[in-house]
């Protein structure tokens, strides 16, 4: 959300697989989103793609081997610079991802041709389920572009994240090259659906994190506190919200399969 | 001999061909071009007929390529659309793909397709498979281009054969020219192409000399991917090729000529998607089949078109079982003798087609 408020509809985004926010954000709607999770014609993705491959305007997947969404983003940021239309592409990856070979093949490339391209490590502390200090010689993934500048930033908070996002954009809308930000942020559920998630991490942390750090909690407790909305309006968003999933995913559960006529289409 | 060569190379230009030069005339003639230079034709055509369009890979720009394909193409559009990359393939292939996303039309020159087995992933999961898995969301028009298969003395690292690999791919086009006018025309079309196409070239190819005929020289000039070509008609046996071994059989069909045995030889062009109805029509008027390749045996090209033989019409018009000619099953060695003789000779091919004739 803080990058998306960051940068403009125009910009283009890629990312891994972990999507369905990022889908969500460039455009493309809940229903859309839940009924290609569901496997359903109606899928953003017509039921071909699933959970990992859903595709909208300026918005490149979806994209289920890790690393390889990099220099993807990167070429995304080519095209950008070739067309001058003054476009950036912000191009996102894990802590997992971070010690990929052609991630840093990228960063040298896109800093020797000054492509538009914001590099975004999310850390969320684990890579499935192996933690940053045990995959990682250095766990200064900000530092990791090298040559390419690094900025360090509070993944949790969300309005440092759009700040932050608008000075990375306007950096490389200038041309001055590429530019790398590490959100620091955290993971509450296991990598995927086959993952508890508690046999490399105790609840204790992850509860401390919900209870302490939690981005909507933080921007809501700050909106509250500076009379930026009171507790109804915020209930009522939150009610709205609820109907709009609560009917997306009614559709998403009756939505028809797509048919086998469409299997070679 | 060398002349004899082309001539036959030349298929059924030839007669006309050998008229025109005898007499002089000065109608618009064909002309003589190196599959080299009709690639690099190709390239410059359409690099002017498309903003979109721009080449990348090593050593392309000012080192004019690694075997002089793109020379003289980075002076004439610069460095924004002749790109030299350094040496990361995986990442100047995802890269180029990514640019293709964003709605590019790049072409990614390997040195040798040797080297493209780094980027194979996002040659065929960031691009191959993404049309389909995004719903038709997403096209990728990018062109994989460079020489593959066998090259004099470059042993067993740089001489492999990708055919059957890329073949193999749904949501790829793998394109193998052998002439000139198959390289320019095909290569145009690949450009075109709205998929991602592989395009085989053949570094053994590059300095051969074709007849281009005047149609060929057209900047609209294009030959349909798909679509086999019957470079030599004959009634007793269909050997089909692709790539530089289709020399080896046009020699092994004039040496069989001399016996009285007429070989059809059939082109292949396009290994994805496959000709099969010219294999298939000319196995019903020849009832012999014979594959030839460049490749390893074990699920080559050879294997599969045997396999779709056997599931096709053709199959009750064989009159004796259809074989397979390939590249020996083993990494390329070194020594010139042991070279020449992991690839099919002619004398391999002259073998095969008695042996399958009975005579």
């Amino acid at each position: 959300v803080g990058i998306e408020a960051g940068i403009n509809p125009t910009d283009h985004l890629i990312t891994a697989y972990r999507i369905h926010g990022y889908t969500y954000t460039r455009g493309v709607s809940v229903k859309e989103i839940l009924a290609e999770l569901t496997g359903r014609k109606d899928g953003i993705a017509k039921g071909k793609g699933g959970s990992m491959h859903m595709y909208a305007k300026n918005f490149y997947g979806g994209n289920g081997i890790v690393g390889a969404q990099v220099p993807l983003g990167a070429g995304v940021a080519l095209a950008c610079q070739y067309q001058a239309k003054n476009e950036v592409c912000v191009t996102l990856y894990g802590d997992g991802a971070a010690n990929q070979g052609q991630i840093f093949e990228a960063f040298n490339m896109a800093a020797l041709w000054k492509l538009p391209c914001i590099f975004i490590c999310e850390n969320n502390k684990y890579g499935m389920g192996t933690s940053v200090e045990r995959a990682s010689a250095s766990t200064d993934y900000y530092k990791r572009g090298d040559y390419i500048p690094g900025l360090r930033v509070d993944g949790m908070d969300v309005l440092s994240v759009r700040e932050a996002t608008r000075f990375a954009a306007d950096y490389c809308r200038y041309g001055k090259g590429p530019i790398l930000m590490e959100l620091q942020t955290y993971r509450y559920h296991g990598h995927s659906m086959s993952d508890p998630g508690v046999s490399y991490r105790t609840r204790d942390e992850i509860q401390e994190v919900r209870g302490k750090s939690d981005p909507i909690t933080m921007l809501k407790d700050r909106m509250i506190s500076k009379n930026m909305a009171s507790l109804e309006e915020i209930k009522d968003i939150d009610a709205e919200i609820r109907k709009e999933i609560e009917e997306a995913a009614q559709f998403a559960t009756s939505d028809p399969e797509p048919p086998l006529e469409d299997l070679c289409n | 001999m060398a002349y004899l060569r082309s001539i036959l190379r030349s298929g059924k230009n030839a007669v006309p061909a050998v008229l025109r030069r005898e007499f002089h005339r000065t109608l618009p003639a064909a002309v003589q071009v190196t599959v080299r230079d009709a690639i690099k034709e190709a390239l410059d055509e359409e690099l002017e007929r498309d903003e979109r369009v721009f080449l990348l890979g090593e050593e392309v720009a000012l080192f004019e390529g690694a075997y002089k394909v793109t020379r003289g193409l980075w002076k004439k559009y610069g460095d924004k659309r002749i790109i030299d990359t350094p040496i990361t393939e995986i990442g100047f292939t995802g890269i180029a793909v990514g640019a293709a996303m964003a709605g590019l039309r790049p072409v990614v020159e390997y040195m040798s397709f040797n080297f493209s087995m780094q980027s194979v992933d996002h040659i065929i999961n960031s691009a191959a498979k993404t049309y389909y898995m995004s719903g038709g969301l997403q096209p990728v028009s990018i062109v994989f281009r460079g020489p593959n298969g066998a090259a004099p003395g470059v042993a067993a690292q740089h001489a492999q054969c990708f055919a059957a690999w890329y073949g193999h791919v749904p949501g790829l086009k793998v394109v193998s020219p052998w002439s000139a006018e198959d390289a320019k025309g095909l290569l145009k079309s690949a450009i075109r192409d709205d998929n991602p196409v592989v395009f085989l070239e053949n570094e053994i190819m590059y300095s051969v000399p074709f007849e281009m005929s005047e149609e060929s020289q057209s900047k609209d000039f294009l030959i349909p991917i798909g679509k086999a070509k019957i470079e030599r008609k004959g009634n007793h046996v269909t050997l089909v090729s692709h790539s530089h071994v289709v020399s080896r059989c046009m020699d092994a069909a004039a040496v069989l000529a001399k016996d009285g045995i007429e070989c059809e030889v059939i082109n292949l062009r396009t290994i994805r998607p496959m000709d099969m109805e010219a294999i298939e029509t000319s196995v019903m008027k020849t009832k012999h089949l014979i594959t030839v390749e460049g490749g390893w045996p074990q699920f080559g090209v050879g294997g599969e078109i045997l396999a779709r033989i056997m599931e096709g019409p053709g199959f009750s018009y064989l009159n004796a079982p259809a074989v397979r000619v390939t590249g020996v099953d083993i990494p390329m060695p070194y020594a010139k003798h042991l070279e020449e003789n992991t690839l099919p000779q002619i004398k391999d091919i002259v073998f095969s087609v008695k042996k399958t004739l009975n005579v």
